[in-house]
């Protein structure tokens, strides 16, 4: 589904990020990707959306390289894939309903859809009795939820975490990794990226491990070791 | 399809309008200044505009022939000065005419009306005051009198005077004054509606500067440009309406206060009536400068941030 042929990231100040790296991902595999900061995993996840083109190397999503793709269609391309990041990234001026449905919107899902999809959506992330709240109004744990019921709204082929849990406590960590490997279960592709070693140990899912922007361990059911 | 986004657009265009209250209302302040400036530009033009045409209605040429020249040889001038094209009026002064101009002005002077008695004869001619309508023509007009009086009767001029190269000094004068107010006058509103238009810029692209971590969300959720940028034009467009509105309505006020003032002032104009006979050209131009400046303003400091 994802593929990385021997992509390289170099920004302008020669300072590299990834280096000649190459891995693929498989459809409705759950992929955790560790490394200390620095390691180059937020840069992995940057050539994924199309936000950094590589500069070298190519990335594919099934049989398309995102760098090739013009504005419109990244566009499109993103709404296939759903993201969820440390600092929540909600809109503050919408209510969690209104967060989610923009989603749907941008998608140019119609009205009805997004009546009878956003609340159960909601529902699913546990939220349903806060859907008119503003994210202020929200907890860490609360905002994460609608931001991960963001990302599955419009059904995307692909989810990509990056470190969600890196502003929650034991127990919203726990909460939001549950709902990850729930969506991970019905079929969707999952992309974590994360520092804690709890989570990666207790999944027992494939672990890519990267070093000063290298592959140095790729383990179909990995531990958390660096 | 393109009808739900703009309506979607619109929608979220109002409630970020309402939401961010307190931007929305430092942005509406601001531009009401500068639509207040482009108004007190125009009613400044309106104003110089009517001062200097009174000041040029009072510039004229007389041409005074002598007391012998026959009735219809000045009739006969008369009509090829007004076929000329730069001839605004020509007003005729018959002999007695200018006689009883004369007693009328020194009604009080008893000595000259008795001195003016002992004549047996009109010693006053008749006359004609020749009007341009631009003073800058006065020149020329003046010169066409003479020739084409020369050609009516070669043998004897009947031209008294023609009081041009008195009054020369004071219409070049004049005519110097005329076209560097109205040089610095459009400067100055040129100058000031710049600044103006550049502080109105600046504080929508403080206030879009604000979300462009939310412009960041948009585009990473896949919205399209066109759905990103809408809600910010719409409130740009919002900021402008409303903007302008009131600055239409504090006009109102204003003018009212001002206008005794202005036409005290020898201006010949009062801007509280100039407002409420031109409203519906000031409204335009109020509105369509709010709103053209509101969109542009939105439009082009989303642009920034819109990149992939």
């Amino acid at each position: 589904m994802i593929y990385f042929d021997k992509v390289s990231k170099i920004y302008g100040d020669n300072s590299v990020a990834v280096e000649e790296i190459t891995f693929n991902i498989e459809p409705k595999e759950f992929v955790s990707i560790v490394g200390q900061s620095g390691a180059g995993k937020t840069t992995v996840i940057k050539l994924i959306l199309g936000e950094e083109k590589p500069t070298a190397g190519t990335v594919f999503f099934e049989s398309v390289n995102v760098n090739s793709l013009r504005k419109n269609q990244i566009t499109k391309y993103r709404r296939r894939v759903g993201t969820v990041f440390q600092d929540f990234r909600l809109l503050p001026d919408k209510t969690a309903y209104e967060n989610v449905a923009f989603a749907m919107e941008a998608a140019g899902r119609t009205e009805e859809e997004i009546a009878a999809d956003v609340p159960h959506v909601l529902e699913l992330v546990d939220l349903g009795r806060k859907i008119w709240n503003f994210p202020h109004q929200l907890s860490g744990g609360e905002k994460q939820r609608v931001a991960i019921a963001r990302a599955l709204v419009n059904q995307p082929d692909l989810i990509i975490a990056d470190e969600p849990t890196g502003n929650l406590d034991p127990v919203n960590t726990y909460d939001v990794v549950q709902i990850l490997k729930k969506v991970n279960d019905l079929g969707t592709t999952v992309l974590l990226t994360t520092h804690n070693k709890g989570i990666i140990d207790s999944l027992g899912k494939r672990v890519i491990t990267l070093e000063h922007g290298k592959i140095i361990r790729d383990d179909k059911s990995g531990k958390y070791t660096l | 399809m393109f009808w739900t986004n703009i309506k979607r657009v619109i929608k979220a265009g109002f409630i970020s309008f309402w939401r961010n209250g307190y931007v929305s209302l430092a942005s509406v302040l601001v531009m009401i200044v500068t639509l207040s400036v482009a108004a007190a530009m125009i009613f400044v033009g309106a104003l110089l505009h009517s001062t200097l045409d009174g000041i040029k209605d009072k510039v004229d040429v007389n041409v005074y022939f002598v007391t012998t020249t026959a009735e219809d040889q000045i009739v006969s001038l008369k009509n090829s000065i007004e076929a000329q094209p730069e001839v605004a009026t020509v007003t005729y002064t018959s002999r007695e005419g200018a006689l009883d101009n004369f007693r009328k002005k020194h009604a009080n002077d008893q000595l000259t009306l008795a001195a003016l008695d002992e004549l047996n004869d009109n010693p006053l001619g008749a006359s004609l005051n020749i009007k341009a309508k631009d003073p800058s023509q006065y020149q020329s007009i003046a010169s066409f009198v003479e020739n084409k009086a020369a050609s009516l009767s070669p043998e004897s001029s009947i031209i008294d005077k023609i009081n041009y190269s008195e009054n020369k000094v004071a219409i070049d004068a004049l005519n110097r004054i005329i076209d560097s107010s109205n040089k610095i006058g459009l400067i100055l509103m040129a100058f000031f509606i710049f600044i103006s238009i550049l502080i109105t810029f600046n504080t929508i692209r403080l206030a879009i500067y604000i979300s462009r971590d939310e412009i960041a969300v948009m585009r990473l959720v896949g919205a399209s440009n066109m759905f990103i940028r809408g809600p910010f034009v719409t409130v740009g467009l919002m900021y402008g309406g409303v903007s302008a509105i009131i600055t239409l309505l504090l006009l109102y006020p204003i003018t009212f206060g001002l206008g005794p003032l202005t036409e005290k002032l020898g201006t010949g104009l009062n801007v509280f009536d100039y407002y409420i006979s031109h409203l519906v050209e000031v409204s335009l131009i109020i509105l369509g400068a709010g709103l053209l400046l509101g969109a542009i303003s939105s439009f082009l400091a989303v642009k920034k941030y819109l990149k992939v």
